[in-house]
């Protein structure tokens, strides 16, 4: 739909979920079928909701200003915030993975649930355009997972993530990992209600990446560079890449990974350890797992 | 970068505010939208015309109200402007920098009817 990235709602699919359930708050959210043939024809088919803000009484009243002051993404934010809240209440601490296509993520995150799936309740909910190729692949570890098709979106948002968490009832005090649609861009703003994002760089992608993409190196607060095995082959310049890491973020955490040989995934799961620690102080399912 | 999504996420809080605060036509919005944002503004209007055609805001004026980015210079202990993210202190050339303003992108009024 957008026209410069492709971001469209209404397309979304979320594995195993009836979209014809009416849930009441988000009734006007899977109507956006604003298919542009109708605006040639002039037709009112634009369906965003049914409220009294649709009634049209032209010429009433006069013009008056109203102050809002309201952020633009306040929707996704108050969807977030839900999550947030339901995540704190169960003791799920959830990581948003961020990446292009193609770092490895999936690769990775198969890894990453194989070595932590017998010391920790485990959950993933898989973000892809199409295809549910990567839910098959988490699955295939034995670890719960759930897929969401964006469709012509570009990013999860808010709202299908807490659709998603109805049905993948992730398992309280587990950890759950998001797996985000692979791109640098739009990711960044749509916050998830997650407790970090975690951005995935591979080494053949080229050291200026978080220059280049500096919203979403800005927003991670853990930069994992990974197929580090590849090093010897590749002219990467791991030094300049951490640098430039930093200065979109002075206090971005980088951990040099590699998925295939396993070097550097300890100090991963270290920091998943540590940072469900200090998310979790004093909730008792930390108790229960420790 | 996703404007057209901004676009939805701005008319959802306009049908919202609309219906709270009793009007059924936005005349004019005034955005805040901040030089960190990265939002393309030309992206905005075409996305807000789009969005807004047969809404509470059809044919609505978008007037776009531009910030500065605002950093925190470790270094100099002062604020400076900047215009990327990772550009450096203008003053001592230090990358320590903590944005403190500039990412914004928020409605801030409404002519309304």
């Amino acid at each position: 739909m957008c026209t410069v990235c492709g971001c469209g709602e209404g397309e979304t699919r979320i594995e195993g979920h009836d979209h014809d359930h009416g849930h009441h708050h988000h009734t006007h959210e899977h109507h956006h079928g604003h298919d542009h043939h109708h605006h040639r024809h002039g037709e009112h088919t634009h369906d965003y909701g049914q409220g009294p803000a649709r009634a049209h009484a032209p010429g009433l009243s006069q013009t008056k200003m109203v102050q809002i002051e309201q952020d633009i993404l306040g929707k996704n934010n108050e969807y977030a915030n839900a999550n947030r809240y339901y995540f704190s209440d169960h003791g799920i601490h959830t990581l948003n993975l961020v990446s292009s296509p193609g770092s490895g993520k999936t690769t990775l995150l198969t890894r990453t649930l194989t070595d932590l799936k017998d010391e920790l309740p485990l959950s993933v909910i898989e973000g892809d355009q199409q295809t549910a190729n990567d839910a098959d692949r988490i699955r295939a570890t034995g670890v719960k997972a759930l897929q969401i098709n964006t469709g012509k979106g570009c990013h999860l948002d808010g709202h299908m993530v807490g659709h998603a968490l109805e049905t993948l009832k992730p398992e309280d005090g587990g950890v759950l990992f998001i797996e985000n649609v692979g791109n640098l861009v739009c990711p960044a703003a749509f916050d998830l209600g997650e407790a970090h994002k975690v951005a995935i760089l591979s080494i053949t992608e080229g050291e200026d990446k978080p220059i280049k993409y500096p919203d979403m190196f800005h927003a991670a607060d853990l930069m994992l560079l990974n197929k580090i095995d590849l090093l010897p082959h590749l002219d990467f310049d791991v030094e300049k890449c951490i640098d430039y890491a930093r200065r979109v973020n002075p206090k971005i955490k980088v951990i040099q990974t590699s998925a295939a040989t396993g070097e550097g995934m300890d100090a991963w799961y270290q920091w998943i350890r540590a940072s469900r620690q200090m998310a979790l102080a004093g909730h008792p399912a930390l108790a229960e797992s420790a | 970068m996703h404007e057209m999504s901004l676009c939805e996420g701005m008319l959802q809080v306009l049908e919202q505010n609309a219906e709270e605060q009793g009007y059924s036509k936005v005349k004019t919005v005034w955005l805040v939208i901040g030089d960190l944002s990265g939002v393309e503004i030309e992206a905005m209007r075409f996305g807000f015309d789009a969005v807004m055609k047969n809404t509470l805001a059809d044919g609505a004026k978008l007037e776009i109200i531009r910030l500065p980015g605002q950093a925190w210079c470790m270094q100099c202990a002062k604020n400076v402007q900047v215009n990327q993210r990772f550009d450096e202190c203008p003053e001592c050339g230090s990358y320590q920098l903590q944005v403190t303003g500039g990412d914004e992108m928020r409605i801030k009024e409404l002519e309304v009817a």
